[in-house]
């Protein structure tokens, strides 16, 4: 038998797991994920986007997802982000260590990694 | 980790076009390209577009794909889910922005104007989770109206709750349903609490996809019923025609028995209340509360005179409610936002919205859920997408044999339970099935006395007597052998049966023709007095002819009638034998030169 803390801690188990569907994607996280990202790494940085984003609890807030060739192949895997009446930011040359910090430092902080973005990168 | 859901609907609408074979065919195909950990195929209750089926959602693009063949699915994964490239092709076209170039304004499903103009409360999570899972139900909120009741509220709180809200119960009548439970509560000793799916109007599915799509609002908003009004015991009557709801339903009370949230002790509070699964076996006169309760004892589906009222005198003599699934769905949410939340919708006595099964002479057929007092043309020609093939929209049926036609005239009326009564019709269930200028009224009226025909119980004479003679009638007319006296016979018996039925089967059955006389009488006299069907329906009022300036004797015609009632000879012009002539319609189907008319 439940009770009723215990059904409050599915939920709050479970509304991780929902909010893939209700999430309002205030933040959108695109991978490029066609065949020269796939090829240069971009799978695993789609997963890890996908698991630190769950485990700073902001899945209801981002939105990852991904997208195709956007023309820069030598620089993927190339990672966007969109905000709500920001410019958008451009990651290359993604890691999964990487993604840590964009996660830790631009979508939890609101500070962009200024390193790893397109500008600042050499090839 | 998970990173897209991809949402397969598993209602009884997309399940007949496909979405099983569906399924197993992507986790095939993600299984092969070693996805499965990263995508998470999630089978769902009815999105309500049924007409585009089998629909298939993938989030978190909220992307929304319709009519998705097995032979579609190793492009969705390698395109879509592996490299984020969206399936144009098989994007819902409203959902699709076609100026755009790129994939990420493809607009949201909400958008749509099929979404646009509705308010989801009764079907809020169908199409959202796994009905097969109660872990999802709870992660939407599930079962803390349960919790709140048992906690924080007494059961005269309850009532008022519901008394406060305006909930009319939507089986039909609208009765409502804090009154009933305010009865219920009055009286002592044991009391049941009863659920009625026996969804039996033809073209009504509003209840199977809640209990497809969201089983568990049911048994929650029923436990709350048996608390309000101290009953242990539930039973809810489904129609055995229902397999799959059967099944949910099923494999919800075991898992809201495991746990715990229903049988002994729940929640440690002391409350008790359990629910059993009853099928009917399709009688239309079980969905009649009386009759309903009788099945369920183990007798014969017949109806009882009232007074007694059930909340009096139910099921197994004792005291009773029975609310119907719709009305079920609503509660959980009226708890837990309360009365003002609820009553903030609607209309001045008919509060929050109502769910219509939109079928018929329609594109968009399915279901539907808007606020009380959103008009037909709201809902026929902008949540519907209007009637298909450039038609013109003739009148809506609504309550199915039990009500009546709006005619074209009335488009603009604001649907409540109080309006459609004045107008002649009435709310029922929600079936809604629209017709177009190829409809004829008569024979629209025969077809739903003959449906009340077959399925009077027989008890009262009226109804089993009464019924007959009118549809007696109704076939004189569109055979051509009516006389314009028959058209006062009709009102004068339908008057009868309305007030000497013993049940609402037989009260509500002469609606139909009521209603047609009382907008489309001047259809019915043209059938009495010039022979003639307007809309071109009634076969014995039909005879089929060739224009021999537009025939062209290709022989085409007199080779497909099945009756060889066309004969003729090559390059002359053919004629139809109307002795022989079976009025099928294939010639006309097949003559390329439009010279077959029929009149």
């Amino acid at each position: 038998m439940k009770s009723l803390s215990e059904l409050a801690a599915i939920r709050e188990q479970m509304k991780d797991k929902v909010a893939i569907r209700t999430g309002s994607g205030d933040i959108r996280v695109v991978v490029g994920m066609a065949t020269c990202g796939i090829s240069a790494g971009a799978r695993p940085v789609l997963n890890t986007f996908v698991e630190e984003v769950a485990a700073a609890n902001l899945t209801e807030k981002v939105m990852v997802t991904q997208t195709g060739c956007i023309g820069i192949c030598q620089y993927e895997p190339v990672v966007e982000i969109f905000e709500d009446g920001k410019e958008k930011t451009t990651y290359v040359k993604m890691t999964p260590e990487k993604v840590k910090r964009v996660v830790e430092e631009h979508l939890k902080g609101g500070k962009p990694v200024s390193e790893y973005l397109i500008g600042n990168t050499k090839l | 980790m998970v990173r897209s859901h991809v949402l397969i609907c598993g209602g009884t609408g997309c399940t007949s076009s496909g979405s099983t074979a569906l399924r197993e065919a992507l986790a095939k195909e993600l299984e092969a390209n070693n996805l499965s950990e990263e995508i998470k195929i999630v089978q769902t209750g009815c999105f309500g577009l049924c007409a585009l089926g089998p629909i298939m959602i993938v989030y978190p693009e909220g992307t929304f794909y319709s009519r998705v063949a097995t032979d579609d699915i190793p492009e969705i994964v390698s395109e879509h889910l592996l490299k984020g490239r969206i399936v144009d092709r098989l994007v819902y076209n409203k959902t699709a922005d076609v100026e755009a170039d790129s994939h990420e304004l493809h607009a949201s499903l909400s958008d749509t104007d099929f979404y646009k103009k509705q308010k989801r409360v009764a079907l809020r999570n169908c199409g959202v989770i796994n009905p097969e899972k109660i872990d999802e139900y709870i992660a939407m909120d599930g079962y803390f109206a349960l919790a709140k009741v048992l906690t924080e509220m007494s059961r005269e709180d309850v009532v008022q709750t519901l008394l406060d809200s305006g909930l009319r119960g939507r089986g039909g009548a609208g009765f409502p349903t804090g009154l009933k439970w305010k009865f219920a509560m009055g009286s002592e000793g044991k009391k049941y609490v009863c659920c009625n799916a026996d969804e039996g109007d033809p073209g009504a599915f509003m209840d199977r996809s809640v209990l497809e799509g969201d089983p568990h609002a049911v048994l929650e908003a029923m436990a709350i019923a048996g608390y309000a009004i101290g009953a242990d015991q539930g039973y809810i009557y489904v129609r055995a025609e229902y397999p799959i709801a059967v099944n949910r339903l099923e494999i919800a009370l075991q898992q809201a028995r495991e746990y715990g949230l229903l049988g002994e002790n729940i929640l440690d509070t002391g409350f008790n209340f359990d629910i059993q699964l009853r099928l009917g076996a399709g009688a239309f006169v079980c969905g009649e509360e009386t009759a309903l309760m009788t099945s369920i004892e183990g007798k014969r589906g017949e109806p009882r005179p009232r007074p007694p009222f059930p909340a009096v005198k139910g099921l197994f003599e004792r005291p009773t409610i029975l609310n119907n699934v719709e009305t079920y769905a609503n509660i959980p949410q009226i708890i837990l936002n309360g009365p003002a939340w609820f009553a903030s919708m609607g209309t001045e006595k008919s509060k929050g919205t109502k769910v219509f099964a939109l079928g018929g002479k329609i594109t968009n057929t399915g279901l539907v859920e808007v606020p009380m007092g959103t008009t037909l043309r709201e809902i026929v020609e902008e949540i519907g997408g209007g009637i298909p093939n450039g038609k013109k929209f003739k009148a809506a049926q609504t309550g199915g044999p039990s009500g009546g036609c709006i005619p074209a005239s009335l488009i603009d009326t604001p649907i409540d339970y109080d309006n459609l009564l004045e107008i002649g019709s009435m709310m029922g269930s929600g079936g809604l099935i629209v017709m177009d200028e190829d409809t004829c009224m008569v024979d629209l009226a025969k077809f739903f006395l003959e449906f009340t025909v077959d399925e009077s119980c027989g008890k009262c004479a009226p109804c089993r007597i009464g019924t007959v003679r009118m549809l007696e009638i109704l076939n004189r007319i569109s055979e051509g052998n009516g006389e314009m006296e028959d058209l006062d016979k009709l009102e004068e018996l339908a008057n009868y049966i309305k007030s000497a039925s013993l049940c609402g089967l037989g009260q509500t059955a002469p609606n139909p023709v009521l209603s047609t006389l009382r907008y489309f009488r001047d259809e019915y006299e043209a059938h009495i007095k010039e022979k003639r069907c307007p809309a071109g329906v009634c076969k014995k009022l039909l005879s089929y002819n060739i224009d021999s300036d537009k025939c062209k004797g290709c022989t085409l015609c007199a080779r497909v009638c099945p009756a060889n009632a066309i004969s003729g000879t090559v390059k002359n012009p053919h004629v139809i034998d109307p002795e022989k002539c079976l009025k099928c319609g294939a010639c006309i189907e097949k003559c390329k030169f439009g010279a077959i008319y029929k009149k």
